[in-house]
């Protein structure tokens, strides 16, 4: 359609200037309208199929958003959130500064912490679990489904088992170091026992999906690069850390984001392993996230204002990891 | 040119997703869950079936004793779902998330007294029926100071008193004899008569000779909680907020921090599994029991402990709980809702919830019907006088003034005493984390 229409335009230079045009025009009017419409299909239509998406993103993702932006700048109870009292900033330099700044500096570190201890062995766990799955084994899909079985669980489910686990009287932790002869220990009142069994929760539920990301990407190296590297002599080890992990890469950088945003949002885990005093994570705060902090001071304290500041420095932090992951990333593909 | 250019679109393509993925994850984390929810009026039918639901925390026993089937019996139009939450913090927040919403609330909500001074407040009283005007109820059957704390000040009663909470303690014998102590109801309620001090210095006799791997009591934060309740100044004076230098707080402070020290606590977490477990284990000799506790420990030290425990008056009267039922504003069947609360508030019903669970009747009426002062309770100290004991500290509770917050400060401070008990903080450290946790928490 397109190329007649050219077709027949290129047709009048071509003619003397005083022969009437061969097409009547109201044809041509259609014609051009026809292919106006045309032009809009192509280039609208794309936009049309993925407007749900942003429709839906808009009602349930933007509005909340910024009318969370907008509570953050007031002072509004729980109970009456029509009755909304401009305060200004006066949420966030509490936050960092004010009577809660204690509880949100501990919170931040928390969440710093607990995202370390879960992520970095979560990943070095699932790289190794991929390596091994990716040699030729009898039942290999079994495992792979097995190893997606405690990411399909619960989180709830998980962490009552868990806190079943770490509890301090009948535990089965403290009766396995009982059988090394160490005394029992009170998992959830101590700080970094507690950081430890949260971050078991965490890595045990997530170790399995990276494994089978990082075994996918894995079986999109080309044989011929291992091929290459065992007749030059490389062993397993040494193909593994040359051919595989650079191969890795990107994959390896998409595990540490998505990682890294749910380290920071981590709070069903902490909240339910503390039991009655989960909501400020533990007695002495001593497992509180950014995530629980929030809730608590919504929704146990009733101030929303504050936890609204809450989230959007959460939504600030994570808007500063994806940049510091945009320019690895960049670094790593100009290296390459 | 057209690979730069290609690379270029992956790249910005990327930084789409990227920001979208962040966006979308944080939009989900600010956007908290509403619930649709309904409003239409009450249809005029009196014989169409419904559903009434009930919300509540912990054991109100309507349903143990039997009257929700009896309701039904008596409307067989209505059908009664009770909704019940154990903690009830947990439940608090679900209702005040509701509240907020204005909608995903039960026909019945129950309140605990520690949220009442905010229910009645300008804040939350307009979600609420006025109970007053209600067919059936009479102002004049309820003690004084519960209905007072169930009315507004502009005279509006949101909440009926369903149970008050008249404290005593409640005591292994077996353990009491083991130690060398009496066993008796009377002799050991003489052992700690007029004194919160006193049961601390029993705890440290008693922890003298106590059996291996048991404690005197199993939390001091019940007895900060219990000397608090038995004082007339609690955490509010003159309508303002003032634990910093109340007495009651500094005294019930200083015995938990001294019960602590002397090693006569188990320094459990009340009402965690680590703490109901420990009542089948018999690890602790006594726990402070407001008479809603008998349901608790029945349940958890379970058939295997049977004829153990006994109950003794406490050193001083107090309330420590007690509900109260309020009828909320946008429910579906608002008059089926409050005919339902007068009914459960008669004296006849909590005459009967007093007998199955031990939740003693704010229903004045209750008093005088047979099996309520004369009530024993055949699993603690089947010859105890258990209705005398907790009728008699009943009618000697002394009003004492609460605030919005008095809930609240409460948990603050059971989470100060775990401190020491549990993190190994020093009590001076404690009590300044538990002040800046407060602070934090006044606007």
């Amino acid at each position: 359609m397109a190329t007649s229409i050219t077709a027949r335009g290129s047709d009048p230079g071509s003619a003397t200037p005083d022969r009437p045009h061969p097409v009547p025009p109201k044809d041509e009017r259609r014609q051009a309208w026809r292919s106006r419409l045309y032009r809009w299909d192509t280039k609208g239509s794309p936009y049309a199929f993925v407007s749900p998406f942003f429709l839906v993103f808009a009602a349930f993702g933007l509005f909340p958003l910024i009318y969370t932006g907008w509570l953050s700048l007031h002072q509004v109870s729980l109970y009456n959130v029509d009755q909304a009292k401009w305060v200004g900033l006066k949420n966030y330099t509490d936050l960092f500064t004010g009577p809660p700044s204690h509880f949100f500096w501990n919170a931040l570190g928390n969440t710093f912490t607990l995202g370390i201890l879960s992520t970095v062995p979560q990943l070095m766990i699932a790289i190794g679990l991929a390596h091994l799955l990716n040699y030729k084994l009898r039942g290999s899909s079994f495992f792979r489904t097995a190893l997606l079985a405690p990411y399909a669980t619960s989180v709830a489910a998980a962490t009552l088992v868990f806190a079943l686990i770490f509890s301090p009287e009948s535990g089965m932790a403290n009766w396995f170091l009982g059988l090394f002869g160490v005394d029992p220990v009170a998992w959830e009142a101590g700080e970094w026992t507690s950081q430890l069994a949260i971050s078991l929760i965490v890595t045990w539920r997530w170790t399995g999906y990276n494994a089978l990301i990082f075994l996918a990407a894995m079986q999109a190296v080309p044989g011929d690069l291992y091929e290459a590297a065992a007749l030059d002599g490389a062993s397993r080890w040494k193909q593994f850390l040359h051919v595989t992990v650079p191969a890795l890469r990107p994959t390896i950088l998409f595990t540490v984001v998505v990682s890294t945003i749910g380290a920071t949002q981590l709070f069903g885990e902490p909240f339910l392993f503390g039991g009655q005093s989960g909501h400020q994570g533990g007695t002495a705060h001593q497992y509180e996230t950014l995530g629980v902090f929030m809730y608590d001071q919504g929704f146990r304290n009733s101030m929303l204002g504050r936890a609204s500041a809450v989230a959007w420095t959460m939504f600030a932090l994570l808007l500063l990891i994806g940049l510091v992951n945009a320019l690895i990333a960049r670094r790593l593909r100009k290296s390459q | 040119m057209r690979t730069s250019r290609a690379t270029r679109t992956t790249r910005s393509r990327r930084a789409v997703v990227l920001v979208t993925t962040v966006l979308s994850a944080t939009a989900l984390l600010a956007t908290g869950c509403s619930s649709s929810g309904s409003g239409s009026s009450e249809a005029a039918d009196p014989n169409e079936k419904i559903t009434l639901t009930v919300g509540d925390f912990g054991t109100f026993g309507f349903k143990e004793a039997g009257l929700f089937d009896a309701y039904t019996a008596l409307h067989p139009n209505i059908t009664i779902k009770e909704n019940t939450t154990t903690q009830e913090a947990d439940y608090w927040t679900a209702v005040q998330t509701h509240l907020a919403a204005g909608s995903g609330l039960d026909d019945v909500q129950a309140l605990e007294v520690g949220r009442i001074a905010l229910a009645t407040s300008d804040a939350l009283s307009g979600s609420f029926q006025d109970l007053s005007k209600a067919p059936g109820i009479k102002k004049d059957d309820y003690l004084p100071w519960k209905w007072q704390q169930g009315t507004t000040a502009s005279g509006k009663t949101i909440g009926l008193g369903t149970d008050v909470g008249p404290m005593a303690v409640c005591y292994r014998q077996d353990l009491f004899q083991a130690a060398g102590l009496p066993t008796d109801p009377a002799a050991v309620s003489a052992l700690w008569a007029g004194d919160w001090a006193k049961y601390v210095e029993v705890g440290q006799q008693f922890q003298a000779k106590a059996p291996k791997g048991t404690f005197f009591m199993d939390s001091a934060t019940g007895l900060f909680n219990a000397t608090v309740s038995s004082s007339t100044e609690q955490y509010y004076k003159n309508g303002k907020l003032n634990y910093k230098d109340s007495a009651s707080v500094k005294t019930a402070w200083d015995l938990a921090m001294k019960a602590d020290a002397a090693g006569s606590s188990q320094g459990l977490k009340e009402f965690d599994p680590t703490w109901q477990t420990a009542f089948t284990q018999s690890t602790f000799a006594t726990t402070i029991c407001p008479s809603w506790q008998q349901a608790n420990i029945e349940k958890y030290s379970g058939p295997a402990n049977a004829g153990k425990w006994n109950v003794a008056q406490a050193p001083a009267a107090g309330n420590w709980g007690g509900s109260f039922l309020a009828v909320p504003s946008s429910g579906k069947h608002v008059a089926a809702a409050q005919d339902l609360v007068a009914w459960l508030s008669a004296p006849e019903q909590q005459a009967k919830v007093f007998q199955k669970v031990g939740n003693i009747p704010s229903n004045q009426n209750a008093y005088s019907l047979p099996g309520v002062t004369d009530f024993k309770n055949p699993y603690i100290g089947p010859n105890a006088p258990t209705g005398q004991i907790f009728s008699t500290a009943a009618k000697a509770i002394k009003p004492a003034e609460t605030g919005p917050k008095a809930g609240d400060l409460q948990n603050a401070f059971s989470n100060g005493i775990l401190l020491v008990e549990q993190n190994g903080k020093s009590a001076g450290d404690a009590w300044n984390e538990t002040v800046k946790q407060i602070d934090s928490t006044i606007q």
